[in-house]
């Protein structure tokens, strides 16, 4: 089985700084990986690398069988990469000067040539889908941070990616949007979309996710099922970030 | 001695058709100008804020030297200086449309490169994760959203501009103050004439400023 995900003795500094420490993970085809861990542990450098958006300095990394080379080397895998992973970024990044549909259709008609008629009925399929099908002609802006966010996954997903990435995908939100996001993603992991999620949103990772991955400066020290990493963790710093995350 | 004056209006209505003649020359330095300068601040303005030095290092030092000069010196330099250099002559009106162009290109590189740093480097990553190349970001996303940001101050760059054509009338372009001047050499009424040619540049500034304020309001709408 060729992994979708493949990272060997990956490191990535931020001038003097070493922000991720000769990590290795692989992620399969269909799993659901949830990156935990403090802010500045490093979990989102770690899911930038997976399409590029963070270059890596030495160690190897794979996504989806092509090899992307450290220091932005490769640009032609990193293209057919970025084709398919598909990220969802905490601040949405929606673009402000189209209107909700033409954020949706833009990438399927510029990168795959689709034809406007197939990437138009894509986005209203996918709007439908997380539920804001009657917000299509509206900008961005006249939305709220839940549907926002939600535009944000469907317009991933009209890209028909092989691994979404998740960065914080409800850190911004207020509290009551939290719960149609976390839905969406819910969804898309039954229908057995392949997933990298960074989150604090620990009741979501010990549902959804298939493995917990806990990172603490840089270094992935302890990974395995939710139950057991929730319930019994073996590493004394990740006893010590859950019993401070878990603990309200 | 006598300070009384009476201001003239006979003098300054019949003044008008000549300084009429002026106006053609005045919009087309100012806007052929500003168009050549729109082109150059838009390559200039790009490739200031290039990653690459030898890119970015001509940019700015083009930038610098226009910005850091009077346009009245670009201009004279342009005029009496280059035909040295070319050997033949350059027409005032040429001179004065590259005066206008390479002056406001400068400028209008400024405001390209601020506009283009004011976008959010979200946008740019979120153009990239899907796929998008580094030009298809830039041109489909990025510059849509600088362009609206860069309206008004280019639109402050075009009266600068249109303003700073006033000071050709020292290369004998047939602009607004050159017919001024030829006017009052005959008829000695430089009161009237200066204060109607004033009222003129007022009429074509105030005509922009106007249409530029409704261009802004739709173009902001929908954001």
């Amino acid at each position: 089985m060729t992994h979708i995900v493949e990272m060997k003795g990956m490191n990535k500094y931020f001038g003097k700084l070493h922000v991720l420490k000769n990590i290795d993970l692989t992620v399969e085809p269909g799993e659901v990986v949830v990156i935990i861990g403090a802010s500045g542990s490093g979990k989102s450098t770690l899911i930038r690398c997976a399409n590029g958006l963070e270059e890596y300095e030495s160690g190897k990394l794979t996504v989806d069988g092509h090899p992307l080379a450290p220091k932005g080397g490769n640009q032609k895998a990193l293209a057919e990469i970025r084709k398919e992973v598909g990220m969802v970024f905490q601040q949405f990044n929606l673009f402000p000067h189209l209107t909700v549909k033409r954020n949706i259709m833009l990438a399927p008609m510029k990168v795959k040539n689709t034809p406007e008629t197939v990437a138009n009925a894509t986005a209203e399929r996918l709007l439908n889908r997380v539920g804001i099908g009657s917000q299509a002609d509206k900008y961005p802006s006249h939305l709220s941070g839940g549907q926002q966010q939600r535009v944000a996954i469907a317009r991933a997903l009209a890209m028909e990616p092989r691994l979404m990435l998740f960065d914080e995908p409800t850190s911004a939100l207020d509290p009551e949007m939290i719960g149609e996001v976390l839905d969406v993603m819910r969804e898309l992991a039954k229908e057995g979309m392949t997933m990298m999620v960074v989150t604090h949103e620990m009741g979501f990772a010990r549902e959804v996710a298939d493995r917990v991955i806990y990172i603490h400066e840089g270094q992935i020290v302890e990974q395995g099922k939710p139950d057991d990493v929730f319930d019994n963790p073996q590493n004394e710093r990740t006893q010590a970030f859950l019993s401070r995350v878990l603990a309200h | 001695m006598d300070f009384s004056f009476q201001f003239d209006w006979q003098a300054a209505i019949d003044s008008i058709p000549f300084l009429l003649k002026g106006i053609p020359y005045t919009l087309l330095i100012s806007f052929g100008g500003l168009l050549i300068g729109f082109v150059l601040g838009i390559f200039f303005g790009l490739l200031s804020i290039n990653k690459k030095w030898f890119l970015r290092w001509p940019a700015t030092a083009y930038i610098e030297i226009f910005r850091g000069t009077p346009i009245l010196v670009q201009v004279l330099f342009i005029f009496y200086g280059l035909p040295d250099l070319i050997g033949s002559p350059i027409n005032p009106l040429t001179a004065g449309i590259a005066a206008i162009a390479l002056n406001s290109g400068a400028y209008i590189s400024e405001v390209v490169r601020g506009g283009v740093q004011s976008i959010d480097k979200g946008q740019t990553e979120a153009g990239l994760s899907l796929g998008l190349s580094r030009s298809q970001t830039f041109w489909s996303i990025i510059w849509p959203q600088a362009f609206r940001r860069m309206i008004p101050p280019l639109g402050n760059q075009a009266i600068v501009s249109i303003k700073d054509t006033s000071l050709f009338s020292v290369i004998g372009v047939g602009e607004l103050v050159r017919q001024g001047q030829i006017y009052i050499a005959n008829t000695f009424t430089a009161f009237e004439v200066y204060f109607v040619v004033a009222l003129l540049y007022l009429a074509i500034t105030l005509s922009l400023s106007m249409i530029l304020r409704f261009v802004e309001r739709r173009g902001l709408a929908s954001v």
